[in-house]
């Protein structure tokens, strides 16, 4: 090992306070800036992946559904839900200008009972119109969805026998999809035939919550493409003045509520990671300075045996640099033990879709993490080697003999 | 090799926004020649320490040259002058000058360390000079483990190892005890005796009777002592 880095270590381990506490400083950056970029980068994540997986330019729900928020409710946070609204309603949609295509949805929530293998929200769709779920079915299962099959999503587990029941209706599954990292990982995709029986067998059973509701001539959702050269905004618009009962919104409409989420955490997070640089800067920076300033008899004895002022400010530089990532290494990890495991309680408290990346995104976080902790260290030694370069070696023998 | 001062002066200023600076050495020529042993006296204050780091290229003057043999030691770039003090100038810094994360025979062998110089003969060379200023037995410890005195025995060790043409010591024997001081001149006497220039500050009288040449140094202006 060459001699400056071997003294390097050596000085950090006589001082075993002093290095703890300055990598301690090291780590809080690192564990700020990774776990920031962490949370920053799933909630982008979970935006895109929210925005595509809503798959329509507009969506028509009850009105009730959407002014108490029911439907984001189900999208964002997986909370089962039940609304419904008259299937007459599709027709007067279909007829509003602008409007291309539009398939119904069918929600249903399932309970915990023995009936039901889970609470979930299980969603009907038509796969004869449907242009929302089955390009992301299509990804993970080419085969069409027949009566009794079931696509699950991600966090739904399934037994060994492939099966689940709900309402009595035992069903297949037949293909696990994607992780989103929206309520829709807790979501069970099915036929409008499968979710009409599930529904019936429910009012049979005694469920109340479709009380008053004709199962055949209901849906809860209606998902729309508009006519190319139609603005959305406008489209929905039509819609809200032409059918009543209903809340059409424009799939913008339903991301910026989360987008502007996502602005106000990466703003808090952007501030938290600069407010905390500039302290470590400065801390660190004072630190190095009060300690190249005790430690002036130290170089000036290595000058005098002949180190020349490079090697001085190697050492430094050396020395703050094992020191930071050491600490910069041990707060990336930290950071990911204490935010990994915690997507789901994360997405919970936030209210806001939560994709965490993949390994390969992680590991370059944590290596771009490492580099501009270690870098931080380096800059704020800049003060200590720029103080050193100033000085005669005689002078600092002088000064401290 | 001969050290040889031209006309060297070193000012420093009071403070640091006035122009009142003051003169720690005076224009001084200076030589000392391969195998003689000076000795420097003067009170404290008086500049033999400014004078001896101007010599050891440690101080640059504010005017005047210095030669180490054929070397204007403050022609070349620091680099290269740090590198020919290691190789050719042993120092013995004033006061307690143990770097105190490394051992004592580290310690000696940290100029032979600092250009990949280290290997078995300099070992054993640090071991044999260990013995002579007896701290052999002491080789494993820190500094922070010796005396005032151990430590500067250390010290003198480590001037020694890289068998430098040019020994300047500061006040070497300053917190030694006779018998110390004896082992001490003698090992720097022996240096002078086998060819190096050895050039010492010194408060200590015992001391000047090791000396080929005794110089004075009093408000910056140095002057040799005649017996």
């Amino acid at each position: 090992m060459n001699f400056f880095a071997e003294l390097s270590l050596k000085n950090l381990k006589r001082k075993p306070l002093r290095t703890f506490a300055l990598s301690a400083l090291v780590a809080l950056l690192s564990f700020v800036l990774f776990g920031g970029t962490i949370l920053v980068t799933s909630l982008k994540n979970g935006l895109d992946s929210y925005s595509a997986r809503l798959g329509a330019d507009v969506v028509v729900v009850p009105y009730a559904a959407r002014s108490e928020g029911q439907f984001e409710d189900v999208l964002l946070q997986g909370i089962p839900g039940n609304f419904y609204m008259s299937s007459s309603k599709i027709d007067k949609i279909a007829n509003v200008e602008g409007v291309d295509k539009l398939s119904p949805q069918f929600f249903l929530a399932s309970t915990s009972a023995s009936c039901c293998s889970a609470s979930v929200q299980i969603i009907g769709f038509d796969p004869d119109t449907d242009f929302s779920v089955l390009p992301w079915v299509n990804r993970k299962y080419g085969g069409s969805i027949g009566d009794g099959d079931i696509v699950v999503g991600s966090e739904i587990s399934v037994t060994t026998s492939g099966k689940l029941k709900f309402y009595n209706v035992e069903c297949n599954v037949v293909a696990t999809l994607e992780r989103t990292g929206t309520g829709l990982d807790t979501a069970v995709y099915a036929n409008m035939n499968t979710i009409k029986q599930m529904a019936k067998n429910a009012k049979e059973l005694g469920f109340t919550f479709l009380d008053g509701v004709n199962v055949d001539k209901s849906v809860s959702a209606v998902m729309i493409k508009v006519k190319s050269g139609y603005d959305a905004e406008s489209v929905a618009a039509q819609i809200n003045m032409a059918v009543t009962g209903i809340r059409s919104g424009s799939s913008t409409s339903y991301v910026s509520g989360v987008a502007g989420g996502l602005d106000n955490v990466s703003g808090i997070i952007g501030a938290l990671s600069v407010m905390i640089w500039v302290l470590s800067v400065v801390i660190l920076g004072v630190s190095l300075f009060a300690i190249c300033n005790e430690r002036g008899k130290e170089f000036a004895v290595l000058r005098a045996m002949g180190a020349s002022k490079k090697s001085l400010y190697k050492l430094i530089i050396v020395e703050i640099s094992i020191l930071s990532a050491v600490g910069a290494s041990v707060g990336v990890i930290l950071s990911g033990a204490f935010i990994l495991p915690f997507g789901a309680i994360i997405r919970r408290s936030l209210q806001m879709p939560y994709l965490v990346p993949e390994w390969w995104q992680l590991a370059l976080f944590a290596v771009a993490a490492v580099v501009i902790s270690v870098l931080t260290g380096v800059i704020a030694s800049l003060f200590s080697v720029k103080k050193l370069s100033k000085n005669d070696a005689g002078l600092m023998l002088r000064e401290d003999a | 090799m001969v050290v040889k001062a031209e006309k060297i002066s070193r000012t420093f200023l009071r403070n640091k926004a006035g122009t009142n600076f003051f003169y720690a050495v005076q224009s001084t020529d200076f030589q000392a020649e391969s195998g003689e042993f000076i000795e420097i006296v003067g009170k404290s204050g008086s500049g033999k320490s400014t004078f001896l780091n101007m010599l050891a290229g440690l101080l640059t003057p504010t005017e005047g040259k210095v030669y180490i043999g054929n070397t204007d030691l403050y022609l070349s770039e620091d680099g290269e002058r740090s590198q020919f003090r290691n190789e050719n100038i042993g120092v013995i810094p004033q006061g307690q000058t143990g770097l105190l994360s490394l051992t004592v025979l580290e310690n000696v062998l940290l100029p032979s360390k600092i250009y990949g110089k280290c290997d078995g003969e300099k070992i054993v060379r640090a071991e044999e000079l260990l013995k002579a200023v007896g701290l052999y037995d002491l080789k494993d410890v820190y500094p922070n483990e010796l005396s005032g005195g151990e430590m500067r025995r250390m010290a003198i060790a480590r001037a020694l190892i890289m068998q430098p043409s040019v020994i300047l010591a500061d006040e070497p024997t300053g917190d030694l005890d006779e018998e110390n001081t004896a082992l001490v001149m003698s090992l720097l006497k022996n240096a002078a005796k086998g060819g190096a220039t050895v050039i010492m500050v010194t408060h200590d009288k015992d001391a000047l009777s090791y000396a080929d040449k005794v110089y004075s140094m009093s408000g910056g202006v140095l002057s040799e002592k005649t017996a």
